[in-house]
This record gives C-alpha cells, structure tokens and sequence, in this order.
C-alpha cells in the first residue's frame, strides 16, 4: 500500500512538473495569464503529490513497513522514534526523496511570493525550478526509487549506519544542508528566468535573488557550523574540519554566495558588476549540484557517500546541462550587461567589496583545485594522490588573514570617495588593538605567523565592526537622549542591512578567533589511568571516578566517570563512552566535552579492561572552540537580521537625516554618518 | 552570432564534465599496491566452514578442509579478507552472497580469509548474516594477511587464472564491480601452461 501511494504520487507529480514546464514557458511567450496560473497550479499540485510521498515514506518508517525497500535498508525496531523519522535522510533514496520534497517545496513558496511580479521573467523561473525537481523525481523513479517492493517482507532491518543514530544533530545538519542547497537554487532560477525573458538588463531580478540568497546562506552557514560541531561531538578526534572533500563541496558554494551577497550591493548602488554577479549566481548553483554529484555520486569514499550503482551518470548528465545551458545564457546576454557606474576613487566601499570578492573566488578556486586535483592526477597520470589538510591551510591561510583585515577596513570605507584624515582616525583605535593584540600574542610565545596574524587582524576587524554599532548608539544617544540599550536595537532596526551585516561580521570573526585559537593552542595527551587516579592537561585535572556499562535502547554502552577539577575544585563531570551498536561491532565514540567561554575539556574513551579495574583516555584542552560555536550562531542571527524586511519608518536614522543624500534609491544608511558625528 | 558562444561554452563545460564522468569510472577503493599484475602470494589455510548452507561449530568440526591457492591455477579466484567486528563487512555480505551463489560449481573460486579474529565470534556472525557459499580460512598469525599487504578490511582481491593479482579492492565491493572484473577474467583464454595440465 505505502509502495503504490508512494511511487505513484511520483509518478503522477513527474509528469505534471513536464507539462507545468510547457504550460509556463507557452503562457509567457503567448503573455497569457491563465496559462501562467495554470502552471502555478501545476507547481502547487506536483508539491502537493511529493508531500504525500514523502509523509508516505515517513509513516512506513515509524510503522515499520519493511515491504518498503528504503524501510528495510535503514528501519529497524530498536532504533529510537527520533532516529527512525530522521533515517529519511540517513541512505541515498530517502535523502533523494527529502531533497526533491524541499525543491517543490520552496519551488511552491517562491511561486506564492512572486506570483504577482510583472513581466515573465518569474514564469521562466518558475519553470526553472520545476526543471530542477524533474530531475529529482526522475531519479526517484529511476535509480534511486525508495519505494520497491521488497517479497518476502522482512520482520526487521538493520537500521541506520550508526555513526548517524549517536547524536540528535543529525536530525539538524542535514536539512539544514538541503535548505541552503536548494534555496540556492532559487536564485539561479531567477537568473535564468531574468536572461531567458530578456528582462535581465532592467536589474529586477537581483532584489528577489538577493533576498533569496541571504535566506540560503543562512541555511548553509547553519548546516556547515552544524556539520561541525557533529564531526567535533561525534567523531571523537576532537577536530571540526578536515577539508574532506565533502566538507569542501559545502564551503564552496557558501564562499560564492558570500562573495554576491557583497557584490549585490555594489550593483545595487553603483551600477556595476552586473555580469559578474550574474556569474556569482550561476557559479554558486552549479557548485550546489557538483557537491551533491560529489556527495550522492559514490566519486568519493566518506560518510556521506553511499552506496549506490548508476545516480553518478545522471548527475553528470544533469551537470553538463546546467553548465551548458547557463554559459551560454551568460555569454549570450552579458553584452546587454553594460556598466553602469565607474570607480571613483581606489579606496572606497566598492574597492572592499571588489577586493572582497577577489578574495573569495581565489579560495573558491584553490578548494576546487584541491578537491578535484586527486580526479586530475589520475586521468593525466593515472596515479592516485590525495590532497589534505597541509595543502588547504597553506593555500587558504594567506586569504583568509586577508579576508580579516579586509572585515576591519571594509565597514570604515564609504562609498565612491573617502577622506583619508577621516579614514585614518576611524582606524586609530581598531589599529591600536590590532598592534596591542599582536605583541601580547607574540609575548605569550606564539611564533606561527598565520596565528599572530588572525589574532591581530581579528582583533583589529572586531574592533571596527563593534565601533559601527558604538558611534551610531552614540550619535542616538547623543541626538535622542537614548539609553544605550535602547539606542542598540532602534540602531539595528533603522537598518537591518547594514547592522545585520555588521553582526554576522562581528560573528564571522569570533568563530576565525575561536579556530585559530584552538587550532594553535590546542594540549593533548593519551592516557591509562585507574579509577582514582588523574591527569594533569593544560592546568586542567582530569581525574577518572569510574569505569560502567550499561544496556540502553539498541545499543550496549561502556563508559566512564570522568571529573574535570580546577583548582582543586571539581568543574565538571563527564561520561565518555563508547556505544555499541546491535547492527555494528565497531563501537561507536561518544566524547564528553565540558565548555566554558575560555577553553573546552575534551575527553574521549579509547580503551578500558572489561573488568573496570583501568580505562585509557584522551584529552584534549583547546582554548575558546566555543566561541565557533556562538560566533557561528551569531553569523546567522546577524544574516536574519539583515534579510527581515524593513519597516518604512524605521527608514532613516535622524543623524544621517539632515545629511543630504547623494546616493539615489539608497536602501541604506551610508557610512557617510561619521562625517556628522566626527 | 549566439551559436558561436553556445558552442564557446560547450568547449568550455567538455572538460569539466569530462572530468567528473571520468571519476565515475573510477573506483574510490580500488587503492595502489604493488600485488596486481604480480603472482598471488601462495597461501595453504584451515577452513573453518565448508561454504555448505549451514556454518559448522568449532566444537563439532574443528577444520573442514586445508585450502591450497596453488590448487586453484587456471581459475578465477577471489578472496576476501574480513572480520566478525568489521562494520563495512557486513554491508558487502549480502553483494558477496549473492555473487557467489551465482559461480557455485564453475570454474570461479570464492574464499573467505578471517583477519584479526577469533573462529567462534565469525561462526556467530555468519549465522547471523546467513552463510557464505564458500570456505573461510582462518589465517593464525595473519601470515596471509601480512603477504597480501593488507591494511584493514573489507579487501578483496581477484586473481586471473594464471595466478596473477588482477584487482586489489578496499572497502565494500558493490555486485556490478565484482560480476563485471570476474567475467572479463572467465573470458580470458586459459594459460596454456593450465590447458596443458588439464586431462
């Protein structure tokens, strides 16, 4: 039953997404708008059809229908009720199925949003869209159908891999991905819709793919901070990041979308980088599809690559369309792209972003380079290299110290002009800190010159950033007679681009502090120890209590009692385990970590004697990772804060009121403001 | 005019996805070792199950059978190294199962090396995950391991019938690869030196 309902919704949605597609592109070329509608219909119907399909799927998990095949791939009775909804998403087919729901999904949300926008560029979209989740449906009634029919019915399944059933972020991380993945197709969509109309010179479509844009990326820098602190809380190497190649493939398209959520603005203001930003869309999808090809394809070994036969060739096939169809979009509109503004003066907003941007596309391009160089040497060598971490950190380190110092300048520079007396008493401060950070760094006896260099340049981008909100508060305070708790959040609200940017800087370079930090300083040491007796790490004591195991729902754990002391004092307890699993005999780590707002204690269980008479573990003492954490948070809710909708009357701040404009349509406040405050 | 840069941005895409398309041919296990093209280490191993439907206990039969790899020249074998511990073994179990019943009385030979481990708990293993048609060999002090080089397991190895390595495998072996390598071998004309011997 849940076979028939399940495969055929997918079938039935399949074929209406084909005629939506046709439907759409003859009701714009006719200009017909019951044409139009009833495409819109048919994107409505065919989400509609996938959401039963999808909840299909999700019953036969909790009911436990193994007659379904995904079900018996990755059900199983003693898995836990959370882990058995999110298994959706724990094997090839499920996570097709879930992926292909949200593309209708947010397909049906922008077709709600702009329904009523004039000209056709957003029918094309629409199309777009619906081109994108025809590939998904034929892939789930290909090669990746999660709905056959398993006879004889088995009575249980092995259920999920379980290094995804240890930690309640695997029920986060991954839509969380899919989000930021497949809301970065709507603004391609947009892209395509805008050039294929030919209403692309007219500079409508950039609002829509910006807003778009901002909503992805807060998906995607949420999914990636997620992956994170999963591969930190689960994997028990006491690390986040590896640059493995899945890792990589979500950096990527974060850094392209970062790079045009800056460069918009400069379009937006001064006429400029229309083609570019064009390609920054185009680029950022493509990057999208090729991290899903790297992902779901079976090209890699990894914890997110599955098992499977003949999807690879289908994604490769839908690569070769996308970069076919939008190069030559691209190539064939860009002359209609004309510049509109120039640059006036080499040091100025535009100059940041620019140099922002250049920034970005070369880290972009050494990811790629080293993510795809393995694939490289074996087809021109025929020798198999792998490219880890020493590559990436040499070659992105250099950037991303830049990327810093740039966060500390950037927010000091108006646009088209700037004051150089002005600029450089806007900087004396942040300057200052900057030198001050850097001698007490290099006093503390660090000698590497990419951490001396991220401490001082984040100190010095922390600064400026911090000093924006501090000279508007005041000029609130000053002009209003506000408190500065008051001032604060009225400053934000007057303009949710500028400050919301201004906070997820602010986060951004908490987090870089935060990695460079631990990364740096961070104390290990491995250790058998009997109960009773401790360890000292890094100032910290580690004192094992107690060596337990314990039959828990599916899986055996052993663990131990672990007390963290400070001065003599005990902080924390922690409970390291190892759990194993009914379906697996490798156990499965379960680090404990204690944190606090300067340093984390990590301790994992790497051995113990059955008897409980010792235990071997391993601790790791690594300054401010939370501040990753928190930063990565803080990231988010500024990028929230810029995409909330302004409210007209919040529009103006009364000091930039009285300054004239010189920007037209200018959405934002300009940092023309100092020059009335200073 | 436009056609022109249509076809400038398919030159352009060619390479990229020609990239790709060739990673997909390639396999992520399928690791460097100096063993294939090379005479398969020799090895005479204990059996500890026959490969009859039903895996026998230690107690009842301690050892089935001695296998001899020189016995099996002129034929396609393929070995597998795995483990009752092992997670990524039992993803390969079933595609093993499967392909092996297929060869069942022809001229390809399937064995099982236990690495690392200890008879009984394989025993216990293989009656949970059903039986494998073929023997496994227990290998005391991994003598057959260290030969064949290996460094975890699921390996697989799949020697041609003149005794050479033809493929070293890491990781799970998936029923296209497997089918796809044992078949071009079964295809190969027999060594005359096998032919030779044959009655």
């Amino acid at each position: 039953m849940n076979v028939l309902v399940g495969l055929s919704a997918l079938q039935i949605a399949l074929g209406l997404s084909v005629v939506g597609i046709i439907i759409l592109v003859a009701g714009a070329r006719r200009n017909s708008p019951r044409l139009r509608d009833a495409g819109y219909a048919a994107v409505y119907t065919s989400f509609g059809l996938v959401t039963v399909s999808t909840l299909t799927m999700v019953v036969a998990l909790v009911t436990h229908d193994f007659s379904v095949s995904y079900v018996a791939q990755v059900g199983s009775r003693s898995t836990p009720l959370l882990f058995t909804i999110i298994s959706l998403w724990a094997a090839l087919e499920g996570s097709i199925l879930f992926w292909a729901f949200l593309v209708f999904g947010l397909a049906a949300l922008a077709v709600r949003a702009h329904r009523r926008e004039p000209g056709h560029s957003f029918e094309y979209a629409a199309a777009t869209m619906l081109a994108i989740g025809v590939f998904f449906l034929i892939l789930l009634v290909g090669p990746a159908n999660p709905f056959h029919l398993v006879v004889p019915t088995p009575s249980d399944g092995p259920g999920p891999n379980p290094l995804l059933q240890n930690h309640p972020l695997m029920a986060v991380h991954p839509p969380l991905l899919y989000l930021g993945y497949v809301g970065l197709s709507v603004p391609f969509a947009f892209a395509v819709g805008a050039m294929v109309s030919g209403e692309v010179a007219d500079d409508r479509w950039i609002r829509s793919a910006r807003r778009w844009t901002i909503a992805a990326w807060i998906f995607l820098s949420a999914a990636i901070i997620a992956g994170m602190w999963w591969s930190y809380e689960v994997l028990g190497w006491g690390g986040y990041w590896a640059w493995d190649p899945v890792e990589n493939a979500s950096f990527m398209p974060w850094l392209t979308a970062t790079a045009f959520l800056h460069s918009i603005m400069v379009q937006e203001r001064r006429g400029m980088l229309r083609v570019w930003n064009l390609n920054l869309v185009v680029v950022t999808f493509v990057l999208t599809v090729l991290g899903t090809f790297l992902t779901r394809s079976g090209i890699l070994s990894s914890v997110h690559a599955f098992t499977q036969g003949t999807i690879g060739y289908y994604f490769l096939a839908f690569i070769a369309i996308v970069l076919v169809a939008s190069l030559a979009l691209v190539a064939g509109y860009a002359p209609e792209l004309r510049q509109r503004g120039t640059l006036d003066d080499p040091l100025s907003r535009e100059t940041a972003f620019l140099v922002g941007n250049l920034l970005l596309s070369v880290m972009t391009f050494t990811v790629l380079l080293g993510t795809l160089f393995p694939l490289v040497a074996e087809a021109v060598r025929g020798v198999k290299v792998s490219v880890g971490g020493p590559f990436f950190n040499q070659m992105t380190l250099p950037v991303i110290v830049m990327l810093l110092f740039l966060l500390g300048v950037g927010p000091a520079l108006p646009w088209r002009r700037t004051d150089r007396a002005k600029l450089s008493r806007r900087l004396l401060v942040p300057a200052a800190v900057m030198v001050t950070v850097a001698i007490a760094v290099v006093a503390m006896g660090t000698r590497d010159v990419y951490a001396v260099l991220a401490f001082a340049f984040g100190a010095f981008a922390l600064t400026t950033n911090l000093q924006e909100f501090w000279t508007g508060a005041r000029a609130r305070m000053r002009g209003r007679g506000e408190r500065v708790f008051t001032a604060l959040p009225r400053l934000v609200r007057g303009n949710h681009h500028r400050y919301g940017g201004y906070l997820a800087h602010t986060g951004l370079i908490a987090a870089a502090i935060g990695i460079a930090a631990s990364s740096a300083f961070k104390t290990e040491r491995e250790i058998t120890l009997k109960p009773g007796e401790a360890v000292t790490v890094a100032g910290r004591v580690v004192r094992l209590d107690d060596v337990w195991g314990r039959q828990e729902q599916g899986r055996t754990s052993i663990g131990a009692d672990v007390s963290v002391l400070s001065g003599g004092r005990v902080v924390a307890h922690l409970e390291p385990a190892q759990r194993f699993y009914e379906s697996s005999d490798t156990p499965i780590p379960t680090p404990a970590v204690h944190s606090s707002a300067a340093r984390d204690v990590y301790v994992n269980l790497m051995a113990f004697k059955e008897d409980g008479s010792s235990a071997t573990i391993r601790v790791l003492v690594e300054p401010l990772v939370v501040w990753i954490w928190l930063g990565g948070g803080i990231v988010c809710l500024g990028a929230f804060v810029g995409f909330w909708p302004q409210r007209k009357r919040y529009a103006r701040a009364p000091a930039v009121a009285h300054t004239t404009s010189t920007v037209p349509n200018a959405g934002e406040i300009r940092p023309v403001q100092v020059e009335v405050l200073s | 005019m436009k056609w022109k840069i249509a076809v400038a941005a398919a030159v352009l895409a060619v390479p990229a996805v020609a990239l790709l398309g060739f990673g997909l041919t390639r396999d992520p296990g399928a690791i460097p070792s100096p063993l294939p093209g090379r005479m398969a280490p020799e090895f005479a191993l204990p059996a500890f199950t026959s490969g009859s439907p039903t895996p026998m206990h230690p107690d009842s039969v301690p050892h089935v059978d001695t296998v001899r790899l020189a016995a099996l020249r002129g034929d396609v074998v393929v070995l597998n190294f795995y483990a009752s511990w092992c997670l990524a073994c039992r993803d390969e179990h079933l595609v093993l199962q499967r392909v092996a019943s297929r060869y069942v009385g022809t001229d390809v030979h399937f064995a099982g090396i236990l690495y690392n481990d200890i008879v009984a708990s394989a025993l216990d293993w293989l009656k949970e995950m059903g039986p494998l048609p073929y023997p496994s060999l227990e290998d005391r002090g991994s003598r057959a391991a260290i030969d064949y080089g290996l460094y975890g397991v699921p390996e697989t190895f799949i020697i041609g019938r003149d005794g050479r390595v033809v493929l070293k495998h890491v990781g799970p072996v998936t029923d296209s690869m497997l089918v796809s390598q044992i078949e071009r071998l079964r295809a190969a004309a027999p060594p005359a030196s096998a032919r030779a011997g044959a009655p």
